[in-house]
């Protein structure tokens, strides 16, 4: 992939035409017919994507039993019910808790991947040390690698280790830089630094500590960030994980609560379902919203999936 | 590595002025080392170990209580000659990859066209068609696909408007479920068209140009410019969908309740190898099931390699 280019102002460029690429260089016409078709198809296709989130979040605040009900708006039969009957939560663990240990995991992976992957890109990206491509090389294979070849072992190791309704099976991975991904993002970005400034602190007396944590960090605040959201929400968003390795209700997290929403859910009561499932996508769409530059340029420049 | 000559650094920009290459070399080792030893203990422990224990585990019976049991390759043959669910589970993987890998590329590639032709309100739509990419995923998704697709879901409450009456369950009937994750997994084309959208920007708009006046029409220079200088792009593309696909498991999961039903229509891979894993406690079979699944997906990913050396076009080749 091309090197990052976070830094360069032109990409963020809001609506103004692109420069290069365009299939012709008529960039300031005015809006004419072929451009109303384009909106116009642009906005029925977004209309058909959003339209069943829309539905979802109208049936939330319904009453039951209207399920094939294509209608988004609850109209008279609003009802906060679903949400009273979803907040109490799950055989006697109110939601809210469910929440919170999301809200913890998540918050542990990334520190734990800002702090694990900035250091070991640190070493791939300004380190010139024995053997550096060999494992540079293994680190982007691991890029590669099926998750579901190591599940196995991995589990048993932390079986062995007692960390069954723990935590640390999340937490741990994270801190030993297991997302190549990152580390990758990262090495890519730490690149495009200039080595002078590298320089300039070494006569000043850094070392590489100094250089890491006083010309690098620094500098690199939009590829940090794209690392900590993201690692945010595939934590928030990661089902499989909990499955295998919590079994205590008190200690699930919210894909896993919502899971057993369905097995406690009569057939008819979908109300509490969907709005649990409303409350369980606000905080992606939030952090979406809040960084959502920095996201469309991590993606664009590192190819990270959401 | 020892032997090789000092790299570009002059040693006039040594700091202090009193120390040898040598000693700066191996402080450089140790530093290099220091900082990506959390990489590297993560690698020996978890992800490199792991691989090497796991094939070896595929060679065992074990159940989690007790010790391995050396059983040579009847894992690997009970999967050939035994197993029919093992083949199916393949069969839906392959399916599933097969088709809808190639939907999202064309669907990315094409919104990622229209938006790059200077359109207003670029960034808004960007965004919008990006949203559920980073939702997709989510276990809420998951539930809302199964209850828009079940008998009397909202699928075909909207087909009951345009006077199509079906009870039929999209998702509880071997024929469609599948494809219902397919249309989910189409759904989330959003991150590969900004990734095709950042490619596309890179493409010289000369080219465009000498197109233009050579008398190309617009779908000339999207075959002739836009595909080849935009492969390394889709290759790259196709690779990451590809990956995700093969690990694919949260929507069968839930849609099928855990079973990769009806009749294992959504019994994914993963899914497959899960139930036996972690429901049957046959870590030893779940262990082949893994490195069967490296192999198939370590072959795959060569082939498309050895595809791209025709079709790839790097700019720096003539």
């Amino acid at each position: 992939m091309s090197t990052l280019n976070t830094t360069e102002p032109q990409t963020r460029g809001a609506g103004a035409p692109t420069r290069r690429g365009g299939a012709s260089g008529r960039r300031t016409r005015p809006i004419g017919r072929p451009q109303l078709y384009r909106h116009l198809m642009l906005i029925a296709l977004a209309s058909m994507m959003f339209y069943p989130l829309a539905w979802m979040l109208g049936a939330s605040f319904r009453e039951d039993g209207q399920i094939n009900d294509p209608g988004v708006w609850p109209g008279e039969h609003f009802t906060l019910d679903g949400y009273v009957d979803g907040w109490a939560g799950v055989s006697g663990v109110p939601f809210l808790r469910f929440i919170l240990n999301s809200l913890l995991v998540s918050g542990a992976i990334v520190v734990a991947n800002l702090v694990a992957c900035s250091l070991t890109a640190y070493a791939f990206a300004r380190i010139d040390f024995a053997a550096k491509k060999v494992w540079f090389g293994v680190m982007l294979g691991t890029l590669m690698l099926p998750h579901h070849v190591i599940l196995i072992p991995q589990y048993i190791l932390f079986r062995e280790l007692d960390w069954i309704n723990t935590y640390l099976p999340f937490i741990v991975p994270k801190l030993l830089a297991t997302d190549a991904f990152f580390v990758f993002l990262l090495v890519q970005f730490f690149r495009a630094i200039p080595r002078e400034l590298d320089e300039a602190a070494r006569i000043d007396g850094c070392g590489h500590v100094g250089i890491f944590a006083r010309v690098v960090l620094p500098l690199s605040k939009p590829a940090l960030a794209t690392t900590a959201i993201f690692s945010f929400i595939y934590s928030w968003n990661d089902f499989f994980t909990p499955l295998i390795y919590l079994t205590d209700t008190e200690l699930y997290t919210v894909p896993l609560a919502l899971r057993s929403f369905i097995d406690a859910t009569s057939y008819s009561a979908f109300g509490a379902l969907f709005a649990m499932s409303v409350i369980s996508l606000l905080p992606v769409l939030g952090v979406f919203i809040a960084f959502q530059r920095l996201l469309v340029e991590g993606i664009a420049t590192s190819g990270l999936k959401g | 590595m020892t032997t090789t000559t000092q790299r570009t650094s002059s040693p006039a920009a040594r700091p202090r002025g009193t120390v040898g290459p040598r000693s700066r070399r191996r402080r450089e080792n140790l530093a290099g080392y220091a900082f990506m030893a959390p990489w590297f203990l993560g690698f020996l422990g978890i992800v490199g170990g792991p691989v090497v224990v796991s094939l070896y585990l595929s060679f065992t019976d074990y159940s989690v209580l007790g010790s391995p049991e050396w059983v040579g390759t009847a894992n690997y043959e009970r999967m050939l000659t035994d197993d029919p669910r093992f083949l199916s589970a393949l069969r839906v993987t392959l399916v599933y990859l097969v088709v809808s890998v190639p939907l999202v590329q064309v669907f990315a590639l094409f919104l990622a066209s229209v938006l790059n032709r200077g359109i207003r309100g670029l960034p808004v739509y960007r965004a919008l068609f990006y949203v559920p990419s980073l939702i997709g995923g989510s276990v809420a998704i998951a539930i809302l696909w199964r209850f828009v697709f079940q008998g009397d879901g909202l699928f075909n409450g909207l087909l009951g408007i345009v006077g199509i009456d079906t009870g039929y369950s999209w998702i509880g009937e071997p024929a469609t479920a599948l494809d219902t994750l397919i249309v989910l997994n189409v759904w989330q084309f959003g991150a590969a068209m900004i990734i095709y959208l950042a490619g596309l920007k890179n493409i010289p708009a000369e080219l465009y140009e000498a197109a233009t006046v050579d008398g190309a029409g617009t779908w000339r220079k999207f075959v002739s410019i836009t595909l080849p200088m935009l492969s390394p792009v889709i290759l790259f593309n196709v690779l990451m969908n590809m990956v995700a696909a093969f690990q694919a498991f949260n929507t069968a999961y839930i849609v099928s309740n855990g079973t990769g039903g009806p009749a294992d229509s959504t019994l994914f891979y993963t899914l497959y190898l899960y139930q036996r894993g972690f429901v049957d406690f046959q870590m030893g079979y779940a262990s082949a099931l893994g490195w069967v699944l490296l192999i198939v997906s370590a072959a795959i990913t060569a082939l498309l390699f050895a595809l791209s050396r025709r079709l790839v076009h790097y700019g720096d080749e003539r």
